[in-house]
Parts: structure tokens; C-alpha cells; sequence
């Protein structure tokens, strides 16, 4: 029993051991926020608000709730139980298990959540619950708040086909040709037909890109009215449909709204978010460099207009499409906060989430419309665990090894809802941070936007800051010279990463050599006595060969001090720096500039990985004369992977489109594998032959839907037989699943209780 | 051979020009024999008797000699097959211009067979030894030659070993062993064996004193094995390494197995089926790469020791039955990231191998709950002991992560005899007196949690992460013991769970030291260790213990 006499003490160590690190957080973060730190105690909102969602933007609720006084609760799934909003608020309640439609989408367990804590209002945040008509209504019949419109402005906003026809009466510009709920996908071939192509098939309840496609004929009508129904069904639970005009070469610029519950609506200026991928936003700015003083008020007015036509209470966004001749179409409201509000709170200084709290209670608006500025330029990037050289950014998933955001810098400010050590998961969205840089120009913003990205360090996921860097360097983004179709048109090929000149690349090889000789000198700095003494050699002249892709180089390298100056292809490049080998950062002078390298790893064989200007560069630096011995030895072949069907990220399977028996032809669509809501259709490298299913039929659903990182197909591609593609290179093989006839391998972990099947 | 006889004579008659042009002559002489192996030594005896010059010449061509070793033609076939040559490794491996060699005028007495002819005589026969330094740390180093006659071990070529080992010892230093040889040298027949016996005596003799590394980097087979299997490390270079004590012939006429060289002694056999071997590389030049970076002691270091880790704090995961990857904790904690894993593909329930703490070397034990729950087996145990006594032989601190549900059960386990070989690590653990830190991270179940370097064990200092529970075994397991016929098994289980699956059991008895907040486990070790590094503790004397073989 003496276990129990002390543990109260214990307790309330363990208990400051998982806190501490929290507020020392949340302090650093007031300071950078850029948006209104001032409030005024003297209007009471509520005493206790629960947070109905997840992430970066539970933890920016949970911020102005904490500046204005308000007890914070959050919501969290099971694997969410140590994620960083759950940790901040002052409550936190489990709402169920990690597929979102068990947890976040589960009124069931949230209201009991709001019961049980006796929050008095609900922010719903963004996604999940918060355009959901039907959680506001049953909020509202227990008298609690829902910090957003009211229901009948969701209603009539959210669903896609009424809005556009109150927006019309509200004399809103709206979209030529559009038409009503799609039931078949005949019934959409022949709308689009009547339309005229192209067209864009999109799901009435949702946003964000999700369940949206664009058809350019018959057949790409049949397939998008396929995928957008079933990805809508699975985001939003309803799989109505809509079609209609695609404008093409489009810029998406939006209103942002505020409204109160007295008649009165602002704008707050725009926010020009042209630069998506697949319909996403990634890069975001206020204000838009197309919009001159007449449409930006034009279009204010519009967008107030529609807000008071459904009485909108609370801060929205209406979208429009803006053509290159400044004629603006409305798109959708959102009755919700953006994803990218801060760039807003950034150049207006308002605190978008104080406002929607304000106005839940009933305040009125403080401001009057003249009062909203436009202060300098700010731009938001997105960024996300993707892999923006498989189209764009397809989600990857990992564990943080390395975080580190860049708010040493003066005028960023980070959104996120991730720490070191967080898991990126494939039941929620892969965003990891906002990066919001501000400045008085926007080449100011630019600029710091580029050393924030420099300066970011994610490690253990793949991220999309190569891209997110090009973005923003590209001569037709700085020149404003952008539409939505931007990523395709600059890289038709896919994106390939940056680039580089033939200084550029001179530098990143000398500051590689640099490095790759810093780390050799550490190696002879022995502490503490050795029985046999050491004689470090003493040198200060190196012979390099540096290998870049398929080029090699060979390199002079001087040293005197901590400067070296390095004589490659040619020219002469002089780098010095703190060379700390233990800093993820590499802080570099390269001929007196000052640039930020990353050195992502470096191994005993001389490869060095760096981060330059956005994009990782593999390096091989060898001394001469392991270079000379190097080309001795024997290229491996890599192991022939065309019988293997890998999935490219984890994910659930939800389709498989070949029957036992059937041959595939290459390029065929194998299976449908679903991850982070986006539908991916695996085809098949070659062509090869279903065998029959061996599964016994009947079996549960829930048994079909298994978590799997790799999906090998041997039996399906014949030639391979099982036991080789087990001993082959490269895949540890750990478990076999029998599935649907397929063989899964699920790499990874070997205990068959974390694969987390759902 | 017509090639030879034309250098041959261009030899002699060189030789003879050279009594007037004797400047002149030295040049030419030397760009001449650079491409010839071997000379006529017996015919030209009398030129360089009557000369005093002569002899400084025949040093240079024995020079020259020793220095191309098998010639070129098999140098080239050597390279072809992606395999370096024996300098060209040694040369690598050191830091540049360090190699002193030892030995190098050295022959084969054999006279059998006709091995007595000169062009059968190799100066330096087929091995290259010698001392260098990597990165300025002295190390003795010796370099199979496969390109005179395959590498084969003669009695010169044995005691060429054995004295840069004996010196080694005198000394100090490691010893790193190239190894890249046919085998015996079958002309020679039992000198050969002795010569391997004399090896493997100061292999063992060696063995604690100086760290002995061996590199496979082409055939190893037969007898010639056992020089690698007792040396402290064996790595091996893919594809172009066998270790086997039969190859695929014999084993084929005896039990009629058909087996390819690679499957039955290559670098993933030895690494992930057998565990002969610790680690395999690429390829030679990377192999030599990486055999430098092999943890010396105590080095500059650049990451502060007081560095905090947050991510720790979330890394074990709430439910005790999912997987974390203990690499992560590892990798988090020490030096700048780098670990050096020894076995990373066999028995991967424990994790093994070096790393440093605010630049001091540390070999770290730690179970990996991602694979098989980081239980203990027959191989994990074995792999976990061998490490352990290796840095109690050579003073290495051992950090300890404990994450163990228990041993293995079953009758595989139990017929493998897993209690004599779980004893191993037990011993090892037991027996050590360098620095021992223990982290219990999560589970620490029945025996297992003794054999972990635990406190009874003479853990220096012990920890417990908050969310450790060092119990006899799980809840479940144990309620249906306890509470056997009891109705309310949840509420039994629950009570289990408050009272035991928590460090207050272990901390209350003093069993651990301290319960500490992960992020701060690196600020803690390196703190510890700069303490213990004067740790002084003596095993009463013996003559040596008896561990369970």
C-alpha cells in the first residue's frame, strides 16, 4: 500500500512532466500571432467553448480563447489522445476511435462531450462538423451556442444549387449554365452536353476540393461523376452532384465576410488564392495583385449583398472566379472560417475567431466598413506531408523526427497543429503548418516567405516545401501573372524540383565539399587520453570528386580558418559558416552572400543530402582516390518490380475494378486505394492475369478494409512465385494477407494489431 | 609467359649497360621493371654480388615486386569482378600516406610441387601487412592478396599475420583483418594449418585486449572461417563475400542440398539467417568507407549534451499493445543522430550497436517492440550478450532501453534451449562493470526485466519513463492467475492495472532511480556518464568465469 501513499505526489510530477513543455509553447506563439492581441474584458462572451475539431486550426481557436478568457475543450479520436490541441485546451474528451466518422463527424459522442463538460458554445472550426446544418440544429435545441451562422444560412449556402439561385436574386454574378442535382452518369454526360464542354463535376454539399473533377468529354464525365460521387458520399456523407460551366484560365479571388446578428455585414478584402493543385489551395495572399480599387469594391459589396439576403451572422468567405477581363462570377459561400483567414487578420489586424465569438453572443460589429485597411501584403503557404513530385503533392504519412518552425524570424506566423514527434496519419488531413509571412511590399513578404521556407525544418515526412519555394521564386508569380491552372501550365511535365544554373550548382557543391571536409577534420578531434597517441594529419589543400545526378566534378579545396575556398568547373566559390555537424540547419556565407542550406543526412560512404533553395540534392563526395576506386566497382541492378503492384502511399482499399479470371492490359485500373479522402486508382505495370478469389464470400466489410502500405500482387502477375518475392530485395516482407484474391504485403510493423485496420 | 622471358632478358641487358651509364640506367630500370612480377634472381646473382649497387637495385625490384603482387592480368580480373586489390583496400582504409609496411620482403618456403621456381615467388606472398592510422588513431591492418595464388594461406603468409597482431598487442591498437583468400595453400599442407592455428591462437589471445575487426571482402572458407568468428566483428561486402565451411560442392556430395554460394555463405545469409556476420556493405570501397567511421572513443562533439527531446514525449504509444520503433528513441537521443547498428537484420527484437553521448562512445542495448513485441529469443539474447561483453572488454558504457514483454514462449524456443542461451545475456549483463544506464520505457515483465541491466544487476544509474510498468507479467495473464474463478475479471484487471502497470511499484523500492520526463533522457544520460566516468568496479578474481556456451 505504500504505492498508494505516495502516488498522489508522483502523480502531480507526472502531471507537470506532460504540461511543461505546453505553456512555454503557447507563450512563443502570442508573441508572433498577427492579429489583434487586444480585447476588451469588459464584454463578456462565454466562460467555457468546446472546439469541435482538430489540428491547426483547433489549436488557433483555442489561442484567441485563451487571450479572451474563455476555458477551452477539445475533442480528440484515440490516436489524437497526445496531439497538440488536445493538450492545449484546458479539457479534452475522447469522442471515439481514428477514422473521422467515428470521431470528428460523430455528433453522438460530441454532444455527449458538451454535456458532460458544460461547454456553452461550440467553434466548429473548419471541415468536419462545420458546415453541417444538422449539428447546428441539434446544438441549438440544447441551447448551446454554435459559433457560426445561423442554420439556415448553412442551408442555404451549403447546398450548392440553392446558393447560386439566391445569389442570383441577390444580384450576385453567377455562373452561366449551371443546373441541378445529378442522379446517373448518363444523366451528367447529357447536362454536360448541353452545357458544353468543359465542365466541372462537383459535390452539392462539399468544398476544399474534395469529390470535384473537370470533364473534357463524354468518357471523363462518366469517370468524374463515379469518383466525386463516391469521394463525396465518403467526405460529406451525401453524394448529390452538380455540373456546370468550367471557366477556363480562371483566378480565384474571395471575399472574406463579417456579419453580425443586427443587419450589419463588412468586408474585409480579398484574398487571391489562384495557385491550387487538384482544386487545393497551396499558395494563398491578401491582396490580390489583379483587383484594382473599383472591382475589389465591386465585389465587396456583392459578397456583403448575398450575406445579408440569408441574414449571415458570423465571418464568411464568398468565392468568385475572375476572368482575365476582371469579370467575377460567384463560386460558393463558405459559411465558415478559411483555412487561410490569417492573411486577412494579417493586413486588416482583426482576430477573425474573436469577431465569430463576439458575434455568436450577439455583439455588435465594432468596425464600421471604413475602418478596414489593407496594411501591407502577406502570403500563406501551404504546408503539407506530400510528395510534390508525384502530381503535385500525393500525402505521404511519418512521424515528425525533426521539427522545427521558423519563428525566430521577425513577421511569420506558423498555424499548426503538429509538434516534434507527431505522427502524420492517413486518417486526417496531411497538412502539417500555414507559413504566413508579412511585409509592408509584397516583395517584402516574398522575400521573408523564402527565408522562412529555408528555414523550416521537417524531417522524417516528405513535405512539399520544394514546390511551395518555386512557387513563390517563379518570375510569372512574382510578376502576378498567375490563374489556377499556374502549376500545370509551369510544369506540364510534373514538377521536377528546382532547377539548377550553373552557379547555383557550383555553389551547392562547394558548400557539399565544405561540409564533406568539415565533418573529415571532426573525425581527428579525439578528447580524453588514448593509450597510443594520435597524430592527426595536418592538411589544409583537398582533391574532391563530387557526383551530382549523373555528372561528376573535381574539386580544390583550400582551407584557412573557417573559410574554404573551392575551385570547381572553372570558377571559384569561397564558403564559410559555423559549420555546426550537429545542426539540421546549415547557415552558410557562399562568396558573401548568406544562404540557408539544410543538411537532411550524411553517411560514412561520403553521400550527403542537402536542401538548396527549396529542393534536396543527393551529393557523393569522395576523395580522389576512393573516387578512381569507385569506378571499379559494379552497378546493382535493382530488383525488377513490374510484377508488384505498390501502393504509393497507405491507405484503404475501397475498390477493386478486376474480376477472377479477367486480364489486365497495362496501364488498366487494378484497384482503388482511398487515402487522406483522395481516391488513387492503382493500374497495372504490365499485363498480366487475375487469378480466382479465394476469399470466402460474404466476408464482413470491415475485414475488406485493410490498412496496407504495400500491396504485392504475385499471384496476380504469374510469373513471381511467392517465396521469391519474399526473399527479394528491398521489401521486408513480414505479413501475407489474404485478401479479395489479392496477397497483401503490409510492410513496416510486424504486429498484426498496429496496422490500425479499420 | 613469352612476355616474361622478353622483359627478361631486356632485364639483363639493361643491367649490363649500367656499369657506364649508371644515372641513366636507374631510370630506365626502374620504368622497366614496374611492369615485370618477377626476375631471374639466381641467373643475375653474380652481377649484383660484385656490386654494391646491385643490392639497393634488387631491393627496388622486390619493391616493385611486392608492389603488383599477382600482376596485372589478375589485378584487372580482380577489378572485373568489382573487388579491389589488396593495397588499393589497404590504401582506402587508411589515411593517406600512413601505411607502414611490415614483411614485405617475405616468400613462401614451400619447395613441393614445384612452388620452388621463381616465378612461383611472390615478395611478400599473399598478404600485405603493416601498420596505419585512420583518422590519425593507429591501427595494425592485414590485406588477404587474392592475385597471388588466390589468397591462399601459407606459413609465410600466416606468420606475416601473426606478428602485426602480436605487436598490435604490445601496443595497443586494433586490429583490422581484409580478408579475401582460396583458403589453405594445399602445396604447403599442414605448414598451412599451423599457420592458421597460430592465427586463431592470437586471435583468441587478443581477444579483450585490442579490438579485432574483420572485413570479408571475397571467399573465406574451410578453417580460414575461424579466424573471422573470433575476432569481436566480422562484416561483409555483397556479393562478392562467402563464408561457409563447406561450399556448395561438398555440400552437395554429402547431403545432396543443391545451394548456390550465396545462399549458403553469402552477406544476407550471415547477416539475417546465421548471424555470423554483424553488417554487409554495398561494395569494397564503401565497406573501408564506413569501417573508418567506426566509433573511436571520445570525440569533439557538436550537439549539446543538454539538448532536449521533445518528440519523446509522445513517442510510446497510449495503448501498451502498439509498436513504437525503438530506433526512434535511439536516434532522438544520441549524437547528432548517427547510430551504428551491429546486426541490423538478425534477431531484430533487440537493437544493438554504437553511438556516442556529447562525443564519448556508448553501445546501446535496446528492445524493439516492433518486432515479435521486443521479447527475448534464443537469437536476440545471443546477439544482446556477445555486444554487451564486447563493451565490458573495451570500457564502453551501455545505455539500456527497456521495452520487454518476457522471453519467447514455446517449444521451439524451449527445445533451442532459450534458458541457456537467455542465461547468456543474464551473465553478460551481470558480469559487466563499465557504466551501465537503464531506461525502462514501457514494459518490463518478469524475468526479462532482471536480464535488462536492471538495478539488481549493478545498474548504475536506472530510470523509468512515466509510462513504464515493470511487473511479473501483463494484467491479463496475471488475473486469471490471481483471481482464478473470480466472476469480475475487468474490475480485477482494472485494480492490477492501477496498482502494477505504472513505475510507482519499482520507484517506491528504489529499484529505479528516478522517473523522469522522456525529453529530457539525453540532458540525463550525458550527465550520468560524465559522472561514471571514473566508475571503478572489480569481479572478484578468477581465472575466468564459466558464461553458459
Amino acid at each position: 500500500m505504500a504505492a498508494h501513499s505516495l502516488s498522489p505526489s508522483l502523480y502531480r510530477l507526472l502531471f507537470a512532466v506532460k504540461y511543461a513543455s505546453l505553456h512555454s509553447r503557447c507563450c512563443a506563439v502570442h508573441k508572433k500571432a498577427q492579429y489583434s492581441t487586444i480585447y476588451n474584458p469588459s464584454e463578456k462572451t462565454f466562460e467555457k467553448i468546446l472546439i469541435a475539431n482538430r489540428g491547426e486550426i483547433a489549436c488557433r481557436v483555442i489561442k484567441t480563447c485563451k487571450k479572451m478568457g474563455i476555458k477551452t475543450v477539445a475533442v480528440h479520436s484515440d490516436v489524437d489522445s497526445s496531439a497538440v490541441h488536445a493538450k492545449m485546451a484546458d479539457e479534452a474528451v475522447c469522442v471515439g476511435p481514428a477514422p473521422t466518422s467515428k470521431s470528428y463527424l460523430n455528433m453522438d459522442a460530441i454532444m455527449d462531450a458538451i454535456r458532460t463538460t458544460g461547454a456553452q458554445a461550440v467553434h466548429p472550426g473548419y471541415g468536419f462538423l462545420s458546415e453541417n446544418k444538422e449539428f447546428a440544429k441539434r446544438l441549438a435545441a440544447e441551447g448551446v451556442t454554435f459559433i457560426g451562422p445561423d442554420t439556415h444560412a448553412i442551408q442555404a449556402m451549403g447546398d450548392k444549387i440553392e446558393s447560386k439561385l439566391i445569389a442570383k436574386a441577390a444580384k450576385v454574378n453567377t455562373i452561366p449554365g449551371f443546373d441541378g442535382v445529378v442522379k446517373t452518369a448518363e444523366e451528367a454526360v447529357k447536362i454536360a452536353q448541353d452545357i458544353g464542354y468543359p465542365v466541372m463535376i462537383k459535390a452539392s454539399a462539399g468544398g476544399g476540393g474534395k469529390g470535384m473533377r473537370i470533364a473534357w468529354n463524354d468518357e471523363e464525365t462518366r469517370e468524374g461523376f463515379r469518383f466525386s460521387s463516391q469521394e463525396a458520399a465518403s467526405s460529406f456523407g451525401d453524394d448529390r452532384l452538380l455540373i456546370e460551366k468550367y471557366i477556363d484560365n480562371p483566378r480565384h479571388i474571395e471575399i472574406q465576410v463579417l456579419a453580425d446578428k443586427h443587419g450589419n455585414a463588412l468586408w474585409l478584402n480579398e484574398r487571391e488564392c489562384s495557385i491550387q493543385r487538384r482544386n487545393q489551395k497551396v499558395v494563398e495572399e491578401a491582396p490580390s495583385t489583379f483587383l484594382d480599387s473599383v472591382t475589389r469594391q465591386a465585389m465587396g459589396e456583392q459578397a456583403v449583398q448575398l450575406a445579408k439576403a440569408v441574414q449571415y451572422s458570423s465571418a464568411g468567405t464568398v468565392e468568385f472566379l475572375v476572368d482575365s477581363k476582371k469579370n467575377f462570377y460567384f463560386l460558393e459561400m463558405n459559411t465558415r472560417l478559411q483555412v487561410e483567414h490569417p492573411i486577412t487578420e494579417c493586413i486588416t489586424g482583426l482576430d477573425l475567431v474573436e469577431q465569430m465569438i463576439r458575434v455568436a453572443k450577439g455583439y455588435r460589429l465594432q468596425h464600421k466598413q471604413e475602418d478596414i485597411p489593407i496594411n501591407g501584403w502577406a502570403i500563406e503557404s501551404r504546408v503539407y506531408a506530400e510528395d510534390p513530385y508525384k502530381s503535385f503533392g500525393l500525402p505521404s504519412i511519418g512521424r515528425l523526427s525533426q521539427y522545427h518552425e521558423p519563428l525566430n524570424l521577425s513577421n511569420v506566423r506558423v498555424d499548426s497543429g503538429i509538434q516534434e514527434g507527431s505522427d502524420i496519419s492517413i486518417y486526417y488531413d496531411p497538412m502539417i503548418s500555414k507559413l504566413v509571412t508579412y511585409g509592408a511590399t509584397r516583395s517584402e513578404a516574398l522575400a521573408r516567405m523564402e527565408d522562412a521556407l529555408d528555414n523550416y525544418v521537417i524531417r522524417g515526412v516528405t513535405h512539399n516545401i520544394p514546390l511551395l519555394r518555386e512557387i513563390i521564386t517563379h518570375p510569372r508569380f512574382i510578376s502576378g501573372d498567375i490563374s489556377t491552372n499556374f502549376l500545370p501550365e509551369v510544369y506540364p511535365d510534373g514538377f521536377k524540383g528546382h532547377q539548377l544554373e550553373a552557379d547555383t550548382r557550383r555553389e551547392l557543391l562547394a558548400s557539399a565539399a565544405a561540409l564533406y571536409i568539415t565533418a573529415q577534420l571532426r573525425s581527428q578531434r579525439f578528447l580524453g587520453e588514448l593509450r597510443v597517441s594520435s597524430s592527426p594529419v595536418e592538411c589544409n589543400h583537398w582533391e574532391l570528386c563530387v557526383e551530382l545526378g549523373e555528372q561528376r566534378h573535381v574539386l580544390e579545396i583550400t582551407k584557412s580558418g573557417n573559410v574554404y575556398t573551392v575551385e570547381v568547373d572553372g570558377g571559384e566559390v569561397e564558403v564559410s559558416g559555423q559549420w555546426d555537424l550537429a545542426s539540421p540547419l546549415l547557415p552558410l556565407t557562399i562568396n558573401s552572400t548568406h544562404k540557408m542550406l539544410q543538411c537532411l543526412s550524411r553517411d560514412a560512404s561520403g553521400n550527403i543530402v542537402l536542401q538548396y533553395l527549396g529542393t534536396s540534392f543527393q551529393v557523393r563526395v569522395l576523395s580522389k582516390l576512393a573516387a578512381e576506386l569507385n569506378s571499379y566497382m559494379p552497378e546493382k541492378v535493382p530488383e525488377d518490380t513490374s510484377s508488384i503492384l505498390r501502393s504509393p502511399m497507405p491507405g484503404t482499399m475501397v475498390a477493386v475494378s478486376v474480376k477472377p479470371g479477367d486480364t489486365v492490359a497495362e496501364g488498366q485500373e487494378i484497384c482503388v486505394i482511398e487515402a487522406m479522402k483522395m481516391q488513387n486508382s492503382l493500374t497495372a505495370v504490365k499485363q498480366a492475369k487475375r487469378r480466382a478469389a479465394t476469399y470466402p464470400a460474404g466476408v464482413p466489410r470491415r475485414t475488406q478494409r485493410t490498412t496496407a502500405h504495400v500491396i504485392r500482387a504475385p499471384r496476380f502477375a504469374g510469373e513471381r512465385n511467392p517465396r521469391q518475392a519474399k526473399t527479394g530485395e528491398g521489401g521486408s516482407l513480414l505479413y501475407y494477407m489474404q485478401f479479395l484474391g489479392f496477397r497483401f504485403q503490409v510492410d513496416g510493423f510486424d504486429n498484426m494489431v498496429n496496422l490500425g485496420c479499420s | 609467359m613469352a612476355a616474361f622471358s622478353v622483359a627478361r632478358s631486356s632485364c639483363g641487358f639493361l643491367s649490363g649497360l649500367r656499369v657506364s651509364f649508371r644515372s641513366l640506367a636507374q631510370v630506365k630500370h626502374g620504368a622497366v621493371a614496374a611492369s615485370v612480377p618477377q626476375t631471374s634472381l639466381l641467373r643475375d646473382s653474380r652481377w649484383y654480388s660484385v656490386s654494391h649497387l646491385s643490392v639497393k637495385e634488387r631491393i627496388d625490384k622486390k619493391r616493385k615486386a611486392a608492389l603488383i603482387g599477382g600482376g596485372q592480368k589478375r589485378i584487372d580480373a580482380q577489378h572485373k569482378r568489382g573487388k579491389l586489390t589488396a593495397r588499393e583496400r589497404v590504401e582506402l582504409l587508411l589515411d593517406p600516406d600512413s601505411f607502414v609496411e611490415t614483411d614485405m620482403f617475405v616468400e613462401h618456403r614451400c619447395s613441393d610441387f614445384g612452388m620452388e621456381q621463381d616465378r612461383n615467388k611472390f615478395p611478400g606472398d599473399s598478404v600485405v601487412t603493416g601498420r596505419g592510422r585512420i583518422n590519425g588513431r593507429l591501427v595494425y591492418v592485414f590485406s588477404q592478396d587474392f592475385t597471388v595464388f588466390g589468397g591462399s594461406l601459407s606459413g609465410a603468409h600466416a606468420q606475416k599475420i601473426c606478428k602485426i597482431m602480436d605487436q598490435a598487442m604490445t601496443v595497443g591498437a586494433p586490429v583490422i583483418g581484409l580478408n579475401d583468400s582460396g583458403g589453405a595453400r594445399i602445396q604447403e599442407g599442414v605448414e598451412s594449418l599451423a599457420g592458421y592455428a597460430d592465427i586463431f591462437l592470437r586471435n583468441v589471445m587478443a581477444s579483450g585486449v585490442v579490438p579485432q575487426i574483420s572485413l570479408i571482402m571475397g571467399p573465406c572458407a574451410g578453417g580460414a572461417v575461424y579466424s573471422p568468428a573470433l575476432t569481436d566483428f566480422t562484416f561483409m561486402v555483397k556479393d562478392t563475400s562467402y563464408l561457409f565451411i563447406t561450399g556448395p560442392d561438398v555440400v552437395k556430395s554429402v547431403t545432396n542440398e543443391d545451394v548456390t554460394q550465396e545462399e549458403l555463405g553469402g552477406a544476407k545469409t550471415h547477416t539475417s539467417v546465421s548471424g555470423v556476420a554483424h553488417h554487409a556493405f554495398e561494395n569494397d570501397v564503401e565497406a573501408l568507407l564506413n569501417l573508418r567511421e567506426i566509433p573511436p572513443p571520445f570525440r569533439e562533439c557538436h550537439d549539446p549534451s543538454d539538448r532536449l527531446v521533445p518528440s519523446l514525449d509522445t513517442i510510446v504509444p497510449f495503448e501498451s499493445t502498439k509498436a513504437y520503433d525503438m530506433l526512434d528513441i535511439i536516434q532522438a537521443i544520441v549524437d547528432e543522430r548517427e547510430f551504428f547498428e551491429i546486426m541490423p537484420n538478425y534477431a531484430k527484437n533487440i537493437v544493438v550497436g554504437f553511438a556516442r553521448m556529447n562525443g564519448r562512445t556508448v553501445g546501446i542495448v535496446g528492445n524493439q517492440p516492433k518486432v515479435a513485441s521486443g521479447c527475448l529469443d534464443i537469437n536476440s539474447s545471443v546477439k544482446g550478450a556477445r555486444f554487451v561483453r564486447f563493451c565490458d572488454a573495451f570500457n564502453i558504457p551501455i545505455i539500456t532501453f527497456v521495452d520487454v514483454p518476457g522471453f519467447l514462449p514455446g517449444t521451439a524456443q524451449e527445445y533451442g534451449g532459450i534458458i541457456r542461451h537467455g542465461a547468456k545475456l543474464l551473465f553478460a549483463f551481470a558480469e559487466a562493470t563499465v557504466p551501465k544506464i537503464t531506461i525502462i520505457t514501457r514494459k518490463a515483465y518478469g524475468g526479462a526485466y532482471d536480464v535488462m541491466s536492471s538495478k539488481h544487476l549493478r545498474g548504475d544509474v536506472n530510470y523509468a519513463w512515466p509510462s513504464a510498468e515493470v511487473a511479473v507479467m501483463g494484467a491479463k495473464g496475471a488475473v486469471q492467475i490471481i483471481f482464478r474463478g473470480k466472476d469480475n475479471q475487468a474490475e480485477a484487471e482494472a485494480e492490477y492495472v492501477e496498482k502494477f502497470a505504472n513505475p510507482f511499484p519499482a520507484a517506491v523500492r528504489g529499484f529505479v532511480d528516478d522517473i523522469i520526463e522522456p525529453s529530457t533522457t539525453r540532458r540525463k544520460i550525458c550527465r550520468d556518464l560524465d559522472v561514471l566516468a571514473s566508475k571503478k568496479q572489480v569481479n572478484p578474481w578468477k581465472k575466468h568465469a564459466n558464461i553458459p556456451l
